[in-house]
């Protein structure tokens, strides 16, 4: 599936890992939770970077101690109504993880704005969806109300730094 | 009363400019009704029986004269000339078409309106007391936070897609006027010894099939920290709320089922990790605030008026809604003024377009050009000059808005019920016009004292039944509408849930059901007591023995 980061489809390395196949010596695998645990030492020593899939009721605290293992972890929204992966990408931030954070799944592509906020890097969308129609929701505000995971500047410092100026 | 900068105007504008493009992906087909329904909710959109609904918000309850005109106009030419308000500081629009929203929504705009989160599962219109601002018990004007939490919970990125429905009210006071312990966070301000800012943070508290009292999870919370505990509590409760059953998907059942002890435990851990972050509330933003809700210019006068108490003493009617309805003020010479929105002739909350233009004329003419809406479904104007509160009392009365029914048995809140909502299982709005009927006497009312009667058409309990002195919930009963009675319920400083007193009561009964249980009340009532402190004193079986003395013929 086509692969959108920022403003662009771009080519996607990853593949996802049916839990009976095995692991390729080069990595750039995606693995499920349940894999990891089951293999997580033959995981650990893989000289290839590897990734895992949470669904959107494993939280990431579940691999707190392993974070450093993965180069990529992917979120999964079952449904676009389900919002617990927002919470998860903030989380992953904090934890210090430092990797690409992928949503995949179902998403509405006026969410796009939202997931960005939070700190998803990419996004998996659908075959002949555009990258200029995603990106409408991310340029519908000026400016946001709160701070969030992303480096945007919102409306309260930017009346801080018109105080500032005019003074 | 706050004002638009620029920053909030282009918000707006842009948020009426992506939902008139979401609209426009509906109509040609590119969304579904299922993809479409929960974008058009963020924004107060419901399909309901028979129309589209427009639910518009009045932030912490606050609004103007010109922002009131602009309702009667969008009520002419959007819906059939009436607007509905409700329980949460919002305002109601029936029939307006899919195709006029957007523009509808752009008109609001110009005066500095939304509908943003008014309904959906996100942060809703946050809610303050009404009295803000004007009354002497307040230790700070909660309006001021309540617009800090709106602002951050404005399409907060993480936080607008949750399990369920999430609802923020503010308060000032030990008197709660805003159902407080009832939302989902209920924020009491408060000062420390050293003076400083700080909240009461109560969690999980709501309504709905499963009524809860919120519990305190935090006594104080430093001014600066509310966002980031606001925040902290959101991201536990969007990550570990229930998302496999709708009906146990909102925090009060999270706080339940995981302890509060633990939740905290949770809460503060996420808290400690983020809270000295951009997350603090600058001093720069609280103060430039505080500014529009300065005090009006009020005038120095004197504590009695000399013409208003003669005027009292003259004409009992006006003296009568100078009981029921007026409020002292904290400014000396003035008073808060309540609106009754329960007349004979509308549903209650309900007002007309016309009402609407000329409440707007009053309020500028006599309360500073401030409106304020209640969680009682009624209005208020905060600052109104004692010596002039006969001529506005005349003068409401020429559009049939003196009734002095605050706090009395007919001074309901009702949900839409039937005659509107596709979940109702019974009318609420024609047994609430039959309880105004037989209590129309208002000489009995003031003798009954105050009395809430709230009914709700189903268990989602919009009319607030749980915390009614007396509570009506329709039921369905072999497809008839029934309703069952609760009682000792309350939404203020005492917080109760009802309980129900025996088996429900078919339409045609259920106003006598409620008459006896008064006049039992009468009977029984020891001197200056409420209906809802005699119940307490004597406990629900002689209410009971009395609404079903069949039960006790048989068990003799
Ligand atoms: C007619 C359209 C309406 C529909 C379809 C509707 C639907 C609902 C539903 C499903 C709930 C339960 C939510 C839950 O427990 O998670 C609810 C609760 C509520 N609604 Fe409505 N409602 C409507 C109108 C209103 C109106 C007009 C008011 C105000 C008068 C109102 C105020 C409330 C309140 C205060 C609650 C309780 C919140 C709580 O549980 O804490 N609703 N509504
Ligand atoms: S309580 Fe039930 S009937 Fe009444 S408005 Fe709410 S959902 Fe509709």
């Amino acid at each position: 599936m086509p692969l959108l980061k920022g403003r662009n489809i771009v080519e996607d390395a990853w593949t996802l890992l049916a839990d009976n196949l095995e692991l390729p010596e080069a990595g750039f695998v995606i693995v499920s939770l349940d894999r990891f645990i089951r293999d997580r030492d033959l995981l650990v020593a893989c000289s290839g970077p590897i990734g895992v899939r949470l669904s959107s009721a494993q939280s990431p605290e579940l691999i707190a101690d392993a974070l450093e293992v993965f180069s990529l972890i992917e979120l999964e929204f079952p449904a676009f109504t389900d919002g617990r992966p927002y919470s998860y990408a903030q989380l992953l931030h904090r934890l210090g993880f430092a990797g690409e954070i992928r949503a995949v799944g179902n998403v509405l592509r006026d969410q796009y704005l939202n997931l960005k906020r939070c700190g998803f890097d990419a996004l998996e969308i659908k075959e002949g969806e555009t990258a200029e129609e995603w990106c409408i929701a991310t340029g519908a505000f000026s400016a946001p109300y709160q701070v969030a995971y992303d480096t945007e500047k919102p409306i309260m410092s930017l009346r801080e730094k018109r105080l500032a100026a005019a003074s | 009363m706050y004002r638009y900068d620029e920053f909030d105007r282009k918000f707006v504008n842009e948020r009426v400019a992506e939902f008139r493009g979401q609209v426009a992906r509906r109509m040609s087909g590119e969304l579904s009704e299922e993809e479409f329904r929960p974008l058009r909710l963020m924004n107060g959109l419901y399909l309901q029986l028979h129309a589209y609904m427009l639910r518009v918000a009045i932030p912490y309850g606050t609004f103007s004269a010109e922002q009131m005109r602009k309702l009667a106009q969008i009520a002419r030419t959007y819906d059939r000339g009436y607007g509905h308000f409700t329980t949460r500081q919002n305002i109601q629009f029936n029939w307006p078409k899919l195709e006029d929203v957007p523009n509808l929504l752009a008109e609001l705009a110009d005066v500095e309106m939304h509908a943003i989160q008014t309904s959906g599962n996100c942060i809703r219109n946050v809610t303050a007391d009404p009295y803000a601002g004007a009354i002497v018990d307040e230790v700070d004007d909660s309006r001021i936070w309540a617009e800090i939490v709106r602002q951050w919970s404005t399409l907060h990125p993480e936080f607008t897609f949750l399990g369920r429905k999430f609802k923020i009210a503010v308060s000032a006071s030990d008197y709660d006027r805003a159902v407080v312990r009832f939302h989902d966070i209920g924020l009491f301000i408060k000062k420390n010894d050293a003076g400083e800012t700080g909240f009461e943070v109560w969690i999980g508290g709501g309504l709905g099939r499963t009524p809860m009292i919120g519990k305190i999870s935090n006594e104080f919370v430093p001014a600066e920290d509310l966002l980031s505990y606001l925040e902290a509590v959101l991201r536990v409760y969007n990550m570990n709320g229930r998302r496999d059953n709708k009906y146990k998907a909102r925090i009060k059942i999270l706080v339940h089922e995981t302890g509060l002890d633990e939740l905290r435990a949770q809460i503060d851990a996420e808290w400690a990790a983020i809270k000295d972050s951009a997350l603090k509330v600058p001093e720069y933003e609280i103060e430039r605030i505080r500014v529009y809700f300065a005090p009006p210019p009020f005038e120095t006068l004197n504590a009695v008026d000399r013409g208003f108490e003669t005027k009292k003493f003259e004409n009992p009617e006006f003296s009568r809604w100078v009981n029921g309805n007026v409020v002292a003020h904290k400014q000396v010479g003035y008073a808060i003024v309540n609106i009754s929105l329960k007349t004979d002739d509308l549903p209650p909350g309900d007002i007309t377009a016309d009402q609407m233009d000329n409440l707007a004329d009053l309020a500028e003419n006599y309360s500073f050009d401030e409106i304020r809406a209640t969680h009682e479904q009624n209005l208020v104007f905060a600052h109104v000059k004692q010596s002039e509160l006969f001529e506005l009392w005349r003068e409401l009365g020429e559009i049939g808005l003196a009734m002095p029914n605050i706090g009395k048995v007919t001074d309901m809140i009702v949900c839409p019920g039937l005659d509107y909502c596709g979940l109702a299982n019974t009318r609420s709005i024609p047994v609430a016009q039959r309880i105004s009927k037989r209590y129309a006497d208002l000489d009995q009312q003031f003798d009954l004292g105050e009395l809430k009667l709230k009914i709700s058409g189903c268990i989602n309990a919009c009319g607030h039944h749980h915390v009614g002195h007396i509570g009506l919930l329709g039921v369905d009963r072999r497809g008839e509408e029934f309703y069952q009675i609760t009682l000792g319920g309350s939404g203020a400083e005492d917080a109760a849930i009802g309980s129900i007193i025996g088996p429900a009561f078919s339409s045609s009964d259920i106003v006598d059901a409620v008459e006896e249980l008064i006049n039992f009340y009468v009977e029984i009532r020891n001197q200056g007591e409420r209906f809802l402190d005699t119940y307490r004193r004597v406990g629900a079986a002689p209410f009971k023995s009395r609404l079903y003395p069949e039960k006790l013929d048989a068990a003799a």
